[in-house]
């Protein structure tokens, strides 16, 4: 520490040289190209706005706010709107998210905490090689698979409910649906959160653990009241990642969603996703109203990644908050 | 590190031999693709032109062909009379029309019991797709397969989920059919579909209607030829149950090659006359009327003569069906439109 410092005050002498010398100087000039780095970021997130605002300027002209609530999607008579879209994101990726989150900060406590090392390691591997496989190979073995196996379990599952069925699980059902794109979904964002819930929860110092132990907390109280609240931010974290991944996601989703632009309320029934329907129609859609439009969905997709990753940085901020007291 | 450097140069020459040769450069359709891909190999192997095809779609073809990105388009769908005002006022010239093979759209379905081909009226396609006719025993299905046991399930409707070429020839024959799809839904290459599933691509509503018990979905007659899904027979403007084949559809153009339309901008959907297919189609070539690189010019005409006299022997063995003599004579013809 010490010896570093004098080297810095040493070297204020030589501040008079000249500017270029001064400039070419390591810290100057690191400082100004990670600076430059950072603002690329920002120049390439503007410009992506930029870009979808310019572009969708038809359709926002046409339909102005009415976009977001209308429900038709209709190229021959060129009325479009995003609500069947927004609604399919954000249910498939709330429902992706109910099944993966418990599963994945589950298998990340026991792998972090309860799992021997070996096995613990091998496991993560397995893990993280499932996160490397393309979303296309997702979505393919969801069609072939995933889709026939649920069309065996679902009309079961309608069977007993009889007509105690909820509103949610209303409706015929022919494989391709919500739900099972909500389930695609959840099978490819779970290894988000148990890679990084793991590494979380292992980086929670041994102090804490040891200091409960000696208190005479079991391992499973250790666990559930010490580390993983401690690690609540780091999980939190992952999580987010793993919504972010489930808006965005495309191929795997347009494969099993059954690609219908409608609202029904029923998990059973086809629908459709934002980022899947600029995957399939954006290539066909022959310049207009209709590209703008399908523009004008990855705009509001954009904004509603904003709201909700807004959304999650301010649950944080009020857990840590309660945490703290 | 060496053989880093020599595979570079080697990219390097690759990628340099790449940009000498390809010369035309087109894209569009994705259904004629595989004929296309075959010409344009036979074509470069002959008179040593290379054609880079980009596969990309219909919309595709007519957006970069108007936008002049490429050299020639390719789509499943003549261009409509918007498409022929936007294509004036930014380029400032005509496009013309070539039509290249024919396709035609099958209904397959996935039905249990059921081995001999179906027979389907046009007032049985479109009232299933309008959602109004949803059981497979219903009485204008029973009508049209006496002895044929219906189950009394509800039909599941699949269809694409992007525009395409193949969608633009099953909603083009179901206006001609349906007053009320013409009122309702109209025409297009997509549409607000009143009921069903959907899947990207002819693929997906194929594998779509296999895995789903009691389906119904079009798809493109190529496809289901070489992947051997088996199709119903459709009712044509004469009256005849006909199943689709590279015959039929020949068929359904001849009627239509004798008041063919200088621009080729036809629609040969419900054609009349006996022995035809009625949900075929021309697919066409976009090429601008003015070519100013001599080269290109020469080597685009070039090619659009050949294709006709050549090329057309070619189709059946890709199980594409050919024109008619009297719309090759035609389009002989037209080549020397462009300037």
């Amino acid at each position: 520490m010490a010896s570093s410092a004098a080297t810095i005050a040493g070297a204020r002498p030589h501040g008079r040289a000249s500017f270029v010398k001064r400039v070419l100087s390591g810290d100057s000039l690191s400082q100004a190209v990670a600076f430059v780095c950072a603002m690329m970021i920002l120049v390439v997130t503007a410009a992506l706005v930029f870009e979808l605002w310019t572009q969708s300027a038809l359709s926002r002209h046409k339909f102005g706010f009415h976009f977001l609530a209308n429900s038709t999607w209709d190229p021959v008579a060129e009325n479009f709107g995003a609500l069947p879209f927004i609604y399919g994101t954000v249910v498939t990726s709330m429902l992706a998210l109910l099944i993966a989150v418990p599963l994945g900060v589950g298998a990340a406590i026991f792998l972090a905490e309860l799992a021997p090392p070996k096995l613990s390691d091998g496991m993560t591997f397995l893990i993280e090689l499932l996160a490397a496989v393309p979303s296309v190979i997702i979505g393919l073995i969801g069609f072939l698979v995933l889709v026939p196996m649920l069309n065996v379990v679902v009309p079961s599952i309608k069977d007993l409910l009889g007509d105690h069925a909820p509103f949610f699980f209303s409706g015929a059902f022919y494989g391709v649906s919500i739900l099972s794109a909500g389930v695609v979904l959840s099978i490819m964002i779970a290894p988000y959160i148990i890679s990084v819930s793991r590494e979380v929860l292992l980086a929670v110092p041994k102090d804490l653990r040891e200091a409960a132990l000696a208190l005479g907390a079991t391992r499973w109280e250790t666990t559930w009241q010490v580390v993983v609240p401690y690690a609540r931010r780091g999980i939190m974290g992952s999580i987010f990642l793993a919504m972010a991944r489930a808006l965005g996601e495309t191929m795997a989703v347009t494969m099993v969603v059954g690609n219908v632009p409608k609202l029904t309320g029923s998990l059973l029934s086809a629908g459709d996703s934002m980022a899947s329907v600029i995957a399939s129609q954006f290539t066909e859609a022959a310049g207009g109203v209709y590209l703008s439009s399908l523009i004008e969905v990855g705009l509001v997709l954009f904004g509603i990644t904003i709201i909700l990753n807004g959304a999650a940085r301010l649950l944080i901020l009020a857990t840590t908050e309660k945490g703290a007291k | 590190m060496k053989r880093f450097t020599t595979a570079l140069i080697a990219l390097a020459m690759v990628a340099i031999g790449a940009a000498g040769q390809a010369l035309i450069n087109g894209g569009g359709a994705t259904f004629p693709y595989p004929m296309y891909s075959k010409w344009f190999n036979e074509y470069k192997a002959k008179k040593g032109v290379a054609i880079n095809y980009q596969s990309q779609g219909s919309g595709f073809g007519v957006q970069q062909i108007t936008a002049g990105t490429i050299d020639f388009g390719a789509s499943d769908y003549a261009l409509t009379d918007d498409q022929l005002k936007e294509f004036q006022s930014k380029r400032g010239m005509a496009v013309l029309e070539f039509p290249t093979v024919l396709g035609a759209d099958v209904p397959a379905y996935n039905l249990k019991g059921v081995t001999a081909p179906l027979n389907f009226t046009g007032e049985a396609l479109a009232g299933i797709f309008l959602g109004k006719i949803t059981k497979w025993n219903d009485p204008e299905l029973v009508k049209a397969n006496p002895g044929v046991n219906l189950p009394k399930t509800d039909i599941v409707v699949v269809h694409r989920s992007e525009n395409s070429g193949t969608t633009f020839i099953w909603v083009d024959y179901l206006c001609k059919v349906s007053k009320e799809w013409e009122m309702k839904v109209g025409r297009g290459a997509g549409v607000n579909w009143p009921v069903g599933l959907a899947g990207k691509g002819n693929e997906a509503v194929a594998g779509q209607v296999e895995q789903t018990a009691n389906s119904l979905g079009y798809i493109e007659l190529t496809y289901a030829i070489q992947n051997k899904i088996p199709y119903g027979k459709v009712k044509n403007a004469d009256g005849e149950f006909v199943q689709a084949s590279l015959a039929s559809v020949t068929a359904a153009a001849a009627g239509a090659a004798k008041n063919m339309p200088d621009d080729f901008r036809v629609s040969i959907t419900n054609a009349p006359g006996k022995g035809v297919y009625p949900i075929s189609s021309f697919t066409w070539l976009l090429v601008p009327e003015k070519i100013a690189d001599p080269a290109k010019k020469k080597a685009i005409t070039d090619f659009l003569t050949w294709m006709l006299k050549d090329g057309q022997t070619m189709t059946e063995a890709l199980s594409f069906a050919q024109l008619p003599k009297e719309v090759v004579a035609k389009e002989v013809k037209a080549i020397a439109k462009i300037k």
